[in-house]
């Protein structure tokens, strides 16, 4: 091989693994993003039972009801909307009612609740997920600085 | 008065820092012994003035001195010592203190190893490093400054976040932070040579073991950070694609890539402006880490406090490096000449495969942990990026790199006979196939392309090992000569099998652990019995316990082996009283390379309470892997040839070999 087919070579075959990587990438991405909701968003957007999102807001007071073995369910409210999650397994150490979460999962085409297989309460001291807190203070139902007191 | 001692020392550090950036570099560009000569006084200076600040902050958490703001935040008079000490770290402006102690460590290192690097050289390295340091400086004094009073002094301190109340933060934060920090050598070396115009198979060399000795810090780090999160946490995970947890990954990948195509350019003079470019990308993906981490665009444990100005801050740091960094190489690296060619099929050609591999695998994973946080600045949008993503992406690239990784040490120097190493590696591919369908059928079950991945893994250790032993010549010379001859490797030739053993066997815990993981939640009552890995797990009961800073409910367990008692663990739920934050404490049993997983989650009505069992098989096998690997980076840091050059040795060495021919 001339001194130009060995750099074409490695050159051909370097952006084909490229354009591989990128197709992978892109293939992926529409397999497995999920787009975050709040429950007010979910009565005006039609999501497809099935499709994976994630859902967040403040777990409603008195909502947590815990069945038999380890399921668990319980609202997901944001003032003005609610959404009934249900879940089995374990819950994380910061989940209490009254407080943010996000969920992840999608609805179930049956019963229309939502199944969500992964409870994230990984949050601040502020005790509130950044997405959940973000659009609770656009809607003006959390202010800065009104961190939930012990 | 102390405190302000150390405040004091941090400010006059800064200016120490502006005249180690600004003389030398100066000087290099006049050929002015004197101002060159001021940078490894200067740097030396600079750490000893870093180091009082951080001596002086460390002895504020030790005496509980609740008049320090960050001490009053972040510490409590009844922590146990040793999270006092640790707890300096453990928050936003200790921590960023902590990694400029780090980089005027690396620099004054730099200093007094440096003896026989070319004065301009040093003069420019040890300036760039001052560069960064100001900026971190500036970044510390003006936005995150552990050193503001509090008054009146707060009788009682807040407590550090429980999750942190561990050995782990006392050992991952450094060892992350020496292999982060490190790579900014590998930086102000590359920068310095884009300054200086030239670039050779000696700045290679001298470059080679300052990034050899960040990635190996930094390869023990995360692994650090990953097993404290699996035990800590009490999720049972090891992994989990977190944005903060890529952060610390890109750099290892950048810098594994950086690793290899370093060698090329040390003996062959090839690839020089891709070293330069991968050297800045690594030190560019340490800042970018830093960012996401520390400027609270991220919720996570890492992200202590959230203030948009030091984000900002951050970000401007971020483009002045990244960006003059760029720009610099834009401008003068058509300056520098290329060098020696090679076949396709070569040591070169396999270590260009293994970088281009490396760069886009990182490049995937910056995509996927950043797209997220475009997307949301662009359209408002916010959608999460998970593990599913990451795991079809990385996993696939990586399959072609791991099935490379054998070839590469067997083919030749510019021309390599692909044939014969593949003749060669025959034999290893079927001890492979056989040792992972061997696997498999001890653990009886799972789907069939786990043995496809099991010998992926035994193929890499496997093939680690026929290095060495092609190498030595076993099974062609005699074996008393093979012998003498592996004993006479260079420690470098080790280094490489030992790395890449290391990465078989963590490939090996990986698919393991994948694939014969068993999860089990089930509610249990006293004396009732969950099963998981053959072993049954009888719950004991509850008992209350309390801690220094913390009340507990642990649970019993008694772990069985056909009737036959073989363990017994606690496992429990403690409520740390000054957050008023509970935290799940996992019963971890060890049997071989394996772990059973214990976790407590809520009590039930009628007594019992739901308790989640792992069996985790060979998940020891993960991060010991990553231990071999840091030990081959160690062994390969001890390698003599790596200071070559350094002429004090060399004038011994001649001496020993004159007086040896005398």
């Amino acid at each position: 091989m001339t001194r130009k087919q060995k750099r074409l070579t490695i050159i051909a075959g370097g952006m084909s693994f490229i354009i591989a990587a990128v197709l992978l990438v892109m293939f992926a991405f529409s397999q497995s993003v999920a787009y975050f909701y709040m429950p007010a968003d979910i009565a005006t957007t039609d999501i497809a039972p099935g499709t994976r999102i994630r859902l967040g807001g403040l777990v409603a007071e008195g909502s947590v009801k815990r069945g038999g073995g380890s399921t668990v369910s319980f609202t997901v409210t944001d003032g003005s909307g609610s959404v009934p999650v249900s879940y089995t397994g374990i819950l994380p150490d910061l989940f209490r009612e009254g407080q943010g979460v996000v969920t992840e999962g999608a609805f179930d085409a049956a019963t229309h609740s939502f199944v969500a297989d992964t409870v994230l309460a990984k949050h601040d001291e502020n005790y509130m997920p950044k997405e959940v807190a973000d659009r609770l203070k656009e809607q003006g139902v959390w202010k800065e600085g009104e961190g939930i007191s012990q | 008065m102390i405190i302000e001692i150390g405040h004091y020392a941090l400010v006059l550090s800064l200016a120490v820092a502006l005249i180690v950036g600004v003389v030398p570099v100066i000087g290099a560009r006049r050929r002015d012994t004197a101002m060159m000569a001021l940078a490894p006084l200067g740097s030396l200076v600079l750490f000893g003035l870093v180091g009082i600040s951080f001596a002086v902050l460390t002895w504020a958490y030790a005496v509980s001195d609740f008049s320090v703001k960050n001490v009053w935040e972040n510490s409590h008079s009844l922590m146990p010592l040793i999270y006092k000490y640790s707890g300096v770290w453990g928050n936003h402006e200790g921590s960023m203190l902590l990694w400029l102690l780090i980089l005027v460590f690396f620099s004054a290192l730099i200093a007094v190893f440096g003896r026989n690097l070319p004065d301009t050289l040093k003069a420019n390295v040890l300036g760039v490093q001052a560069w960064i340091s100001i900026a971190f400086l500036l970044f510390i004094l003006l936005t995150s400054n552990p050193f503001l009073r509090l008054d009146p002094a707060p009788a009682e301190g807040q407590d550090l976040n429980p999750i942190l109340q561990d050995l782990g933060l006392a050992i991952h934060p450094p060892l992350l932070y020496l292999g982060y920090v490190g790579f900014s050598v590998s930086f102000s070396f590359a920068v310095a040579a884009l300054i200086g115009g030239r670039i050779d198979a000696a700045w290679a060399r001298w470059v080679r073991p300052w990034t050899l000795a960040a990635w190996t810090f930094l390869t023990a780090g995360i692994a650090m950070g990953s097993y404290w999160a699996y035990y800590e946490l009490g999720w049972g995970g090891w992994w989990f694609w977190d944005p903060v947890e890529n952060a610390s990954f890109m750099p290892w990948l950048a810098g594994t890539a950086l690793l290899h195509s370093s060698l090329v350019m040390e003996k062959r003079e090839a690839l020089k402006i891709w070293t330069v470019l991968l050297a800045i990308m690594t030190f560019s993906l340490s800042l970018l880490g830093t960012f996401l981490v520390r400027s609270g665009v991220l919720t996570s444990v890492h992200a202590f406090a959230t203030d948009p100005g030091r984000g900002i801050f951050i970000l401007c740091i971020l483009a002045v490096f990244i960006g003059g960094a760029f720009a610099l190489f834009a401008w003068r690296a058509p300056m520098l000449k290329a060098g020696g060619l090679f076949a396709p099929i070569s040591r070169e050609g396999a270590l260009v495969l293994n970088n281009l591999i490396l760069t886009v695998a990182t490049a995937t994973v910056l995509t996927g942990t950043l797209y997220p946080l475009v997307l949301e600045t662009l359209t408002g949008e916010k959608i999460s990026v998970g593990a599913p993503f990451f795991n079809m992406t990385f996993g696939l690239l990586m399959l072609p790199l791991l099935i490379a990784v054998p070839f590469g040490p067997l083919l030749a120097w510019k021309r390599g006979d692909f044939l014969g190493a593949l003749q060669r590696l025959y034999l290893v591919a079927g001890l492979a196939l056989v040792a992972g369908l061997a696997f498999y059928y001890a653990e009886n079950g799972g789907p069939v392309m786990a043995v496809a991945g099991l010998a992926l893994g035994f193929w890499g250790m496997f093939g680690a090992l026929a290095d060495l032993w092609y190498r030595a010549n076993f099974g062609k010379a005699k074996f008393s000569v093979a012998w003498s001859r592996l004993k006479g490797l260079p420690r470098s030739a080790f280094g490489t099998a030992l790395a890449h053993f290391g990465l078989g066997i963590t490939v090996l815990g990986v698919v393991a652990v994948t694939t014969f993981e068993t999860e089990t939640v089930v509610e249990l009552k006293q004396g009732m019995t969950a099963e998981a890995g053959g072993y049954s797990i009888i719950f004991d009961g509850m008992r209350e316990a309390v801690g220094p800073n913390f009340t507990e409910e642990r649970g019993h367990f008694t772990i069985s082996r056909g009737g036959v008692t073989v363990a017994d663990v606690w496992s429990s739920k403690r409520l740390y009283t000054a957050r008023r934050m509970p935290t799940t404490e996992a019963g971890i049993v060890t049997f071989g390379l394996s772990q059973l997983y214990v976790s407590l989650g809520d009590p039930m009505e009628g007594g019992g309470i739901v308790v989640r069992v792992w069996w985790k098989p060979f998940i020891l096998c993960i991060w010991g892997g990553a231990l071999v690997m840091m030990i081959g980076g160690f062994v390969s840091l001890s390698d003599r040839r790596l200071r070559v050059g350094a002429p004090t040795r060399r004038v011994k060495a001649v001496k020993a070999a004159l007086e040896a021919a005398e």
